[in-house]
C-alpha cells in the first residue's frame, strides 16, 4: 500500500461534511428550511433525545444545513466538531459559558475587539465571572495572572486592531501547566492563514460573518473544539466530567473521550441559550467557504500592496501591519502566519481626529462601515466606533490612537483601492 | 465503571446508566488504537433496550490502566476475567477489528462464558503491511494519518457521530492521539501475529453475526466474507456506504443489525 493523504485544504473547502443529497441528487447543500424533524417512531424519538442515537430533533440543536457548516469548520481547523451559532459574539459566549460559571476566572489579553472585551470586562462580570486582561506580548503577565479557578486563556490570533500576533504556541504551554485550555478568536486569520490547533491551541471561534462568509451579507458565529484538551485529566472543570443533572446525570467525556466539549456546548449551551444560526445563513456562509482559499490569497495580496503604497504616502504616520519590520510581532508573524497576516490593519495619519474624519470621508471606493473581512474594502476610525466604550487608557493599551484608523483590504484591483486612497490621503492634509 | 481486573484498573462504560445484571449482557470490545467511545451511539441505545452494557477500554487504553495485551488470545482472556470481576456470567460480544478476532478467540475458547458474537470490521488473517507495521513502531503519527485515511469512505457523514456537526475523521484522529504512546504498535502486532483464526473459528458454536462495510480498506468486505464462512451458521450484514470504521460511518446501520441480532438471544 502506498501512503495516503487527506483531501487537501482547498478542496475541504468545497467537500468536507456534504455529499450529494441522496433523496434528490442536489449537489449544492440543500437549506432545510424546517424547525423540526420527523421520528420514525416513538422509539426512534426516544432514542434521539437521549443521545442513544444521532439525528436532527428540533433546528435550534441542530439542522442537517448547519451540520454540513460545522463539520466542513472542524475539517478545515483539524478539529473534531463545530457548533454554528447566531454570531461570532454568540460563538464567543458559548465557548466561555461551557467553560465557565459563577466564581470562574478567565486570562484574557488585552487587545481585543471591543465587543468581545466588553463581554468580560463588564457582562460576565455580572454572572460572576471575571477577567483579568494582560499584555498579549508579556507571557509573564500570562503566567502571573492565572489564579486556581481560572477557567481558560483567552486571546484573538490577531489582535483588532493593532494586529498583536498571538504567541499560541508559548500560551498554550503556559495554558497546559496550569491543566487549562488556550481559548482562541482566529476570525481575522481563517483556517486558510493558520490552523490554530496546529499550534497549541485547544478550542477556537470565528465571527463567520467576516471572511468565511466574505460576502457581508449574513451574520454569523462558529465555535470549533480541536479534540486536544484532556478535561479529566485536567480535574478542573466537573461540568464536563461530572454527572450532569440536567441531562439525566451524564458524564460527557465518559459519551466522547474526545469531544466532550463539544457535546455539553450543544446540549446545554444551544439548548438552554438558544443562540443557534438560521439555515440559510449557514448556506451563505458555506458558499463563501466554498472559496476560501481563493479569497484569502488575493485578500492578502492586495493588502501586502496596500501597505506598501502607505509606507511610502507622506501622510502617513505609522502602520499596524506584522509583514513590516517594524512592527513588534515581525518576526513571531514569520513564524506563526507564513502565508500572510491578514486583510485588516491599522495605521496612524497625521494631523489626528480632524484629517482621520476628512480621510474617511474623502474615500468612495472604501465604505464607512462597522465590518471586516468583506469583498469589499472597508474602513473604520475605532476610537469612535468598534472600541468607543473603551477608556482612554484602554484605548492605548489596545494600540489605538485618535488618528487610527483601520482598513479591511477586499478584492477590487488593487490598483483602485490605491488612487482611493491617494485622493483621500492628500484630502486629509488640506485641513 | 471501574473494575479490577488482573490486578488491574480497568474502565468500562456501561451506556449511561448504572449496569443491571439481571439482564442479558453485552460487551463491547474495540479495535487497536481505540477506546469506549467508538460504540458510544450503538452502546448507549442496547444499555436503554433491555440490556446490560459493558464498553471496555482495553488494558492501556483510555482508562484502563496497561500494560497493553500483547496477543488476541491474552486480550480474551482478560475479557472473561473482566466478566468474573462484573459477576456476569455469560455474555454477548460485539468486537470491531482487533476486537471482532478477541470476540471470535473468546467465543471459541470460552463456550459457556459467550452466548452469541457480533464481529465487525473482521478479517482472517487480519496482516498488517510491513509499511504500516513499521509506522506503528517507529512514526506513530504517520501511522494514525494512514489508518485514519483507510478507516473512512467518506468526507460527509450522516448521522454523524455522535451527532450532526461532529466531524469523523477528526474524533478518530484525536482518540488515536490520546492513547499512551507504544500501544498501537503491540495492537497492530497482535493482529498481524494472530494465527489461530480459522482454527476457532470452526470451534465456535454459538450464533455468529458479521457487519461488513463494503469499502473497508482496511479489512476487505470479501476476506470477512471468508471468514463468516468458516464459522458454522453464521449471518453476514453488509453496510454499503462504508468503510471499517462502521459504528462512526453508519451507526444506525450497525445498531440496527446488533439490534435484530441481539434481540433473538433474548
Amino acid at each position: 500500500m502506498s501512503q495516503p493523504s487527506y483531501l487537501r485544504f482547498d478542496t475541504l473547502s468545497l467537500h468536507a461534511g456534504q455529499a450529494p443529497d441522496p433523496h434528490t441528487g442536489a449537489r449544492a447543500t440543500p437549506i432545510y428550511q424546517t424547525t423540526s424533524f420527523v421520528f420514525r417512531d416513538a422509539d426512534h424519538a426516544a432514542a434521539l433525545f437521549n443521545m442513544e442515537r444521532a439525528g436532527h430533533v428540533y433546528s435550534r440543536i441542530s439542522n442537517p444545513t448547519n451540520a454540513v457548516l460545522e463539520e466542513r469548520m472542524a475539517a478545515l481547523e483539524g478539529g473534531v466538531a463545530g457548533l454554528a451559532v447566531a454570531s461570532g459574539q454568540a460563538a464567543m459566549h458559548l465557548g466561555l459559558a461551557t467553560l465557565a460559571g459563577a466564581g470562574s476566572h478567565i486570562v484574557s489579553s488585552r487587545a481585543l475587539y471591543g465587543g468581545s472585551h466588553n463581554l468580560l470586562a463588564y457582562t460576565l462580570p455580572r454572572f460572576g465571572v471575571e477577567t483579568t486582561f494582560v499584555n498579549p506580548r508579556d507571557l509573564d503577565a500570562w503566567r502571573k495572572a492565572i489564579r486556581p479557578n481560572t477557567k481558560c486563556l483567552f486571546g484573538e490570533t490577531l489582535g483588532n486592531p493593532g494586529l498583536d500576533v498571538l504567541n499560541i504556541p508559548a500560551l498554550a504551554e503556559i495554558a497546559h501547566e496550569h491543566r487549562i485550555p488556550l481559548f482562541v478568536d482566529a476570525t481575522f486569520t481563517t483556517p486558510y492563514l493558520m490552523r490554530p490547533f496546529d499550534l497549541g491551541a485547544d478550542l477556537l471561534f470565528h465571527s463567520a460573518t467576516k471572511f468565511l462568509g466574505g460576502h457581508g451579507v449574513a451574520i454569523g458565529g462558529i465555535l470549533v473544539d480541536g479534540g486536544t484538551f484532556d478535561w479529566e485529566a485536567s480535574g478542573k472543570f466537573p461540568e464536563l466530567t461530572e454527572p450532569y443533572a440536567g441531562f439525566h446525570g451524564m458524564d460527557f467525556q465518559e459519551e466522547s473521550t474526545v469531544a466532550a466539549f463539544s457535546l455539553r456546548a450543544r446540549r446545554e449551551g444551544l439548548r438552554d441559550f438558544g443562540a443557534c444560526m438560521s439555515p440559510p445563513t449557514a448556506f451563505q456562509i458555506l458558499q463563501g467557504i466554498e472559496t476560501l482559499p481563493l479569497r484569502m490569497e488575493r485578500h492578502v495580496a492586495n493588502t501586502r500592496t496596500v501597505v506598501e503604497f502607505l509606507r511610502s504616502n507622506p501622510a502617513v504616520e505609522s502602520i499596524g501591519y506584522p509583514e513590516l519590520p517594524e512592527h513588534p510581532d515581525h518576526a513571531l508573524a514569520k513564524q506563526l502566519l507564513p502565508r500572510g497576516c491578514g486583510a485588516v490593519f491599522s495605521f496612524s495619519i497625521k494631523g489626528g481626529r480632524p484629517a482621520g474624519r476628512r480621510f474617511i470621508e474623502t474615500l468612495s471606493v472604501f465604505s464607512h462601515l462597522a465590518n471586516v473581512g468583506d469583498a469589499k474594502s472597508l474602513v473604520i476610525h475605532p476610537a469612535t466606533t468598534t472600541h468607543f466604550r473603551m477608556d482612554d487608557a484602554a484605548l492605548a493599551a489596545a494600540g489605538i490612537g485618535p488618528g487610527t484608523i483601520r482598513l479591511s483590504i477586499g478584492l477590487e484591483d488593487p490598483q483602485d483601492l490605491i488612487d482611493d486612497l491617494t485622493r483621500a490621503l492628500r484630502a486629509s492634509q488640506k485641513g | 465503571m471501574d473494575l479490577t481486573v488482573q490486578g488491574r484498573k480497568a474502565y468500562a462504560y456501561t451506556g449511561g446508566k448504572a449496569i443491571d445484571l439481571r439482564l442479558p449482557c453485552v460487551v463491547f470490545v474495540h479495535g487497536a488504537e481505540h477506546d469506549h467511545s467508538v460504540w458510544v451511539l450503538q452502546s448507549r441505545y442496547l444499555a436503554h433496550h433491555g440490556h446490560g452494557v459493558l464498553a471496555v477500554d482495553l488494558p492501556a487504553h483510555g482508562r484502563s490502566e496497561g500494560p497493553p495485551l500483547a496477543s488476541v488470545e491474552a486480550i480474551a482472556d482478560w475479557i472473561v476475567a473482566l466478566l468474573d470481576a462484573a459477576g456476569v456470567k455469560q455474555a454477548a460480544l460485539v468486537g470491531h477489528s482487533m476486537g471482532s478476532l478477541v470476540a471470535l478467540d473468546c467465543a471459541a475458547r470460552h463456550p459457556a462464558r459467550v452466548n452469541r458474537i457480533a464481529l465487525i470490521g473482521a478479517a482472517f488473517p487480519m496482516r498488517v503491511s510491513d509499511e504500516l507495521l513499521s509506522a506503528t513502531r517507529d512514526d506513530e503519527p504517520l501511522a494514525q494519518d494512514m489508518v485514519n485515511i483507510w478507516s473512512h469512505s467518506a468526507y460527509a457523514h450522516y448521522p454523524s457521530n455522535p451527532g450532526p456537526g461532529f466531524w469523523v475523521l477528526g474524533e478518530n484522529l484525536r482518540l488515536m492521539q490520546r492513547q499512551k504512546p507504544g500501544v498501537m504498535h503491540v495492537d497492530f502486532r497482535a493482529c498481524n501475529d494472530y494465527a489461530a483464526g480459522a482454527e476457532r473459528a470452526a470451534q465456535v458454536a454459538c450464533p455468529a453475526l458479521f457487519i461488513l462495510g463494503r469499502r473497508d480498506a482496511m479489512t476487505p468486505a470479501r476476506s470477512g466474507r471468508e471468514l463468516a464462512k468458516a464459522v458454522k451458521g453464521a449471518r453476514v450484514v453488509e453496510i454499503g456506504a462504508s468503510g471499517h470504521n462502521s459504528m462512526a460511518e453508519k451507526p444506525d446501520d450497525v445498531l440496527d443489525a446488533l439490534t435484530a441480532f441481539l434481540r433473538e438471544g433474548t
